[in-house]
C-alpha cells in the first residue's frame, strides 16, 4: 500500500497502447479452414486451453509445413477480457515463421514483453498475467498433438486448482520462469486461487492433494539448491557473500560429503569458513564415529578437501578445528 | 452519441438544481453550523430546511433519528460495529447476526470483520430467484441468538428488490432489531418508514443525484445506537465530525426530488429500462438475470454467451456507452462477485454478465443509441470468440 494504490479502478489506464491497438483490432483472429492444410506437406493444428466457466478459453490454429516444422500460419480464437485478446495476437504473432520447437521456447514473458510499448513498462498489470500464461499452455498443447504425443507429464494432469483449472505443471513453470516468491504473486499469473481459495492452504472448503503454499516453499527450496550447484567455478565462490558462501559450502557437504561418512556412523559440520590470502579455509568438525577415528584427520579429510576443489574451486581448503 | 452512462447504480449525476444550491454554500455561506455567530446561524436554518426534507421522503417521524454521515459504508458499519461492541461483546446472550449473502461490500465485508471477532455470523441463500425470502430468514432466525439481521433493500448488481417489509415486521414480532441497506432502493421505488417498520436503515446521497461524500443512517426511536467516530458533539453526539454543510443541504433536496419525481422513475424509466432489455433479448443468446418484476426500474444484468463482460464494457465504453461488469476479469483480486456466486448462476455467465442501469436523466435517444452499438459490440465478440 501506498500512493499508487490510492485510488482504485485504474486497469484500463494500465495497458499499453499496444495492448489497447490489439485489443481494438486483433490482426490474427480468425480460424485455419481444414481445405487450406489440404496441400502436401501441410497439417492443421487446432488446440484449446481453458474454459469459458474460467473466464477465459483459447484455440490456437497453426498450419505447419511438415518438412521443415515450420509454422506458416497462426490463428486464434478466444472467449475472454480485451487482454486475453491481445496476448493471443501477439502470441500467434510470434509463432509465425518459428519451428515447432521454437515456438514451446515461447513464455508468459515473451508475450508481455511483445505487448510492451517501452522496454521497462509492464504491458499489463500483474492480475492479468494469466492471460499470456494461457498462450504458452496453448502453444505446448498444439506442439503435443503436432508430434503425437500426450502431454504426458504426469504433474500436467495433476490439477491443483479446480476452479481454474491451473495444473501443477504450470504452477510450478510460473514459480521458475517469473521467479515467483508469494502464493499472491502465483494467483495473478495463473488465476490458482483466486477462486475458492482452497488451494491455497489447508483448511479451506475443500481437502486438496497438493497446496500452493507447499508448492511454493517446495520449488523455492529446489531454486536454492540448483542456484548453489550451478556456483561451481572458483571465481563465483570467491565473489559471492559470506552468507552464500556458508550456504553454499552447506550444500555441498549436505549432497556430497555427510552421505559418504553416515555410512560409517560418522558425521561432519562446517564450523567456519575463513579467508587465507588467496585460501578459503573451511573449517570443520568431526562428529560420531568420525571423532574417533583414526583416518578422521587424514584419509577423510583429504576426500573432503578433493570434494570441496572440484566443487567450490581449487583454491578452497578443508581443515580440522 | 458524445456518452451515454448507463452506471448509475455506481454513482448518478447530481441533478443540476442540488448542484447550484449547493454551490452558495461553499463560497458565501461557508460557516461551521455549532459556531455562535452569523456564519454558523445562516446555515443552521438550511440544514433544518435538508432534514425536513430527509424526514419526510423516508417516512421518519421526528422522534426518531437520522444521523447525517458520510456515506452509505459508515452508515452500515456504525449499526453493526454497535451491535459487536456495544451488544454482542459486551452482554453476550445473543451472539449472532444474520446478514443475506448479497449484500454490498459495506454489509458483507463488515459482517466477515463481525466474525473474525467472535460473533457468529449467518448469511442467509437466496432463493432460486436470487431473492431473499421471508420463510429463508425465518429459518435461519433465532430469537434467542440472534442479535441483529441486516438484509438490504435492493441488489446492487441485479436489482432485485427484497421483502423488506415483511422480513421488518416479522422481526418487529419476535424481537429482533432489523436493518437495511436502502442504498439501491431510495428515489426507484417507495420506501417508506410509516410501512416498513425497519429499525435501521442507511441511504448515500450519491446514489439519488446527490452529491458523494454524504449519506445518511436512519434509527427508530427508542432502537439503541452509539457513534462509529468519537470526538465532538455533532449529530446529537453520534457522529462526530465537522457536518459537511453542502453535501447536506444538498441531499436534503435530491431526496426531495427524488421521492417527487418518483412517479417518473417507476413509469418512464421503467420504460425505457423495458425497451432496452427487450431489445438485448431479441439478441440471441441473452439471458437476463432475475425477473424484471422481482427488480429495481431502472436495473438490467445481462449476460452474452460467448462475450467475456470486461471485453463487451470496454467494446461498449468505445462507443461512448459506460456500463459496469461483475466479471472477476474486470476485478483487482480476479475474484468473481460475490452475489453472482451466491445466487448459484452457472460460472460462464459470472463472466458475462454486464449491468446497465439508467437514472431520471436517461434519455430516449440515448437508450436507441445503446441498443444500436450493444449490437454491433455483441457481434464483433462473437466473431473473435471460440464456438460463436
Amino acid at each position: 500500500m501506498a500512493k499508487k494504490d490510492l485510488i482504485g479502478g485504474k486497469l484500463w489506464e494500465t495497458y499499453s497502447n499496444n495492448v489497447i491497438e490489439r485489443m481494438n483490432n486483433p490482426t490474427y483472429f480468425g480460424e485455419i479452414s481444414p481445405e487450406e492444410a489440404d496441400a502436401e506437406n501441410r497439417r492443421l493444428i487446432v488446440a484449446d486451453w481453458g474454459a469459458e466457466s474460467c473466464g477465459d478459453a483459447v484455440r490456437l490454429f497453426w498450419l505447419v509445413d511438415t518438412k521443415s516444422d515450420t509454422i506458416l500460419k497462426a490463428r486464434f480464437k478466444t472467449f475472454g477480457c480485451g487482454t486475453a485478446i491481445a496476448s493471443s495476437d501477439v502470441m500467434a504473432e510470434l509463432c509465425m515463421g518459428k519451428t515447432v520447437d521454437e515456438a514451446l521456447k515461447i513464455t508468459n514473458l515473451d508475450v508481455e514483453k511483445a505487448l510492451r510499448d517501452t522496454e521497462d513498462q509492464a504491458a499489463i498489470p500483474p492480475q492479468k498475467m494469466h492471460c499470456s500464461v494461457m498462450a504458452y499452455d496453448v502453444i505446448k498443447k498444439a506442439a503435443s498433438l503436432y508430434k503425437g504425443v500426450e502431454m504426458e507429464d504426469p504433474e500436467e494432469e495433476e490439477i491443483v486448482c479446480e476452479c481454474a483449472r491451473v495444473s501443477l505443471k504450470t504452477v510450478k513453470d510460473v514459480i521458475r520462469i517469473n521467479d515467483l516468491k508469494s502464493v499472491e504473486e502465483i494467483t495473478r499469473y495463473t488465476k490458482a486461487g483466486a477462486f475458492c481459495g482452497s488451494c491455497i492452504r489447508p483448511g479451506g472448503h475443500e481437502k486438496r492433494k497438493y497446496y500452493l503454499e507447499d508448492i511454493l516453499a517446495e520449488v523455492r527450496a529446489e531454486m536454492d539448491r540448483e542456484k548453489i550447484k550451478s556456483i561451481g567455478s572458483l571465481e563465483t565462490f570467491e565473489e559471492m557473500s559470506p552468507i552464500a558462501q556458508y550456504k553454499a559450502i552447506e550444500e555441498i557437504f549436505a549432497e556430497k560429503i555427510k552421505p559418504i561418512l553416515h555410512r560409517d556412523g560418522g558425521d561432519v559440520e562446517v564450523m567456519d569458513i575463513k579467508k587465507e590470502g588467496e585460501e578459503t579455509i573451511i573449517f570443520i568438525r568431526y562428529l560420531g564415529g568420525c571423532a574417533t577415528c583414526a583416518a578422521a584427520g587424514t584419509g577423510t579429510l583429504s576426500m573432503i578437501d578433493k570434494v570441496l576443489k572440484e566443487t567450490a574451486g581449487p583454491r578452497v581448503t578443508a581443515r580440522m578445528i | 452519441m458524445e456518452r451515454v452512462y448507463l452506471d448509475n447504480n455506481a454513482t448518478t449525476m447530481v441533478d443540476p438544481q442540488v448542484s447550484a444550491l449547493m454551490k452558495e454554500y461553499e463560497t458565501e455561506k461557508y460557516g461551521n453550523p455549532n459556531s455562535l455567530h452569523s456564519y454558523g446561524m445562516e446555515v443552521r436554518q438550511p440544514m433544518e430546511k435538508a432534514l425536513d426534507q430527509l424526514y419526510k421522503g423516508l417516512g421518519a417521524s421526528d422522534e426518531d433519528n437520522i444521523i447525517i454521515n458520510g456515506c452509505a459504508t459508515e452508515g452500515n458499519n456504525t449499526v453493526l460495529k454497535y451491535y459487536l461492541f456495544d451488544q454482542i461483546l459486551k452482554k453476550g446472550d445473543k451472539k449472532s447476526v444474520i446478514v443475506s449473502s448479497v449484500e454490498h461490500p459495506s454489509v458483507f465485508n463488515t459482517a466477515k470483520y463481525l466474525e473474525k471477532m467472535g460473533a457468529r455470523v449467518i448469511f442467509l441463500p437466496v432463493n432460486v430467484d436470487g431473492i431473499v425470502t421471508l420463510d429463508i430468514l425465518k429459518e435461519y432466525l433465532n430469537p434467542e441468538e440472534t442479535a441483529l439481521v441486516s438484509v438490504m433493500w435492493a441488489n446492487n448488481e441485479t436489482g432485485l428488490i427484497f421483502p423488506v417489509k415483511e422480513m421488518a415486521g416479522y422481526c418487529r414480532s419476535v424481537g429482533v432489531p432489523f436493518h437495511t441497506d436502502a442504498v439501491q432502493a431510495i428515489g426507484k421505488i417507495p420506501v417508506d418508514l410509516q410501512e416498513s417498520p425497519v429499525d435501521y436503515l442507511t441511504f448515500s446521497a450519491h446514489k439519488f443525484h446527490g452529491p458523494k461524500g454524504i449519506g445518511g443512517l436512519y434509527v427508530r426511536k427508542g432502537m439503541p445506537i452509539g457513534p462509529l467516530l468519537h470526538g465532538g458533539e455533532q449529530m446529537g453526539n453520534l457522529r462526530a465530525g465537522t457536518v459537511n454543510v453542502p453535501g447536506f443541504i444538498g441531499m436534503g433536496l435530491a431526496m426531495d426530488l427524488a421521492v417527487s419525481q418518483l412517479d417518473r422513475e417507476l413509469t418512464q424509466v421503467r420504460a425505457l429500462r423495458d425497451r432496452l432489455e427487450d431489445a438485448m433479448a431479441r439478441l440471441p443468446d441473452v439471458s437476463i438475470l432475475g425477473k424484471r418484476e422481482l427488480r429495481t426500474p431502472n436495473t438490467i444484468l445481462a449476460s452474452f454467451k460467448g462475450v467475456e463482460g470486461e471485453a463487451l464494457a470496454w467494446e461498449l465504453n468505445k462507443f461512448g456507452v459506460a456500463v459496469s461488469t461483475g466479471s472477476a476479469c474486470a476485478s483487482e483480486s480476479l475474484e468473481t462477485d460475490h452475489t453472482l456466486v451466491a445466487m448459484n448462476i452457472d460460472p460462464s455467465l459470472s463472466h458475462t454478465a454486464l449491468r446497465f442501469s439508467l437514472s431520471r436523466f436517461t434519455r430516449d435517444e440515448e437508450i436507441s443509441y445503446v441498443i444500436e452499438v450493444l449490437g454491433k459490440a455483441v457481434e464483433r465478440l462473437r466473431k473473435i470468440s471460440i464456438d460463436y
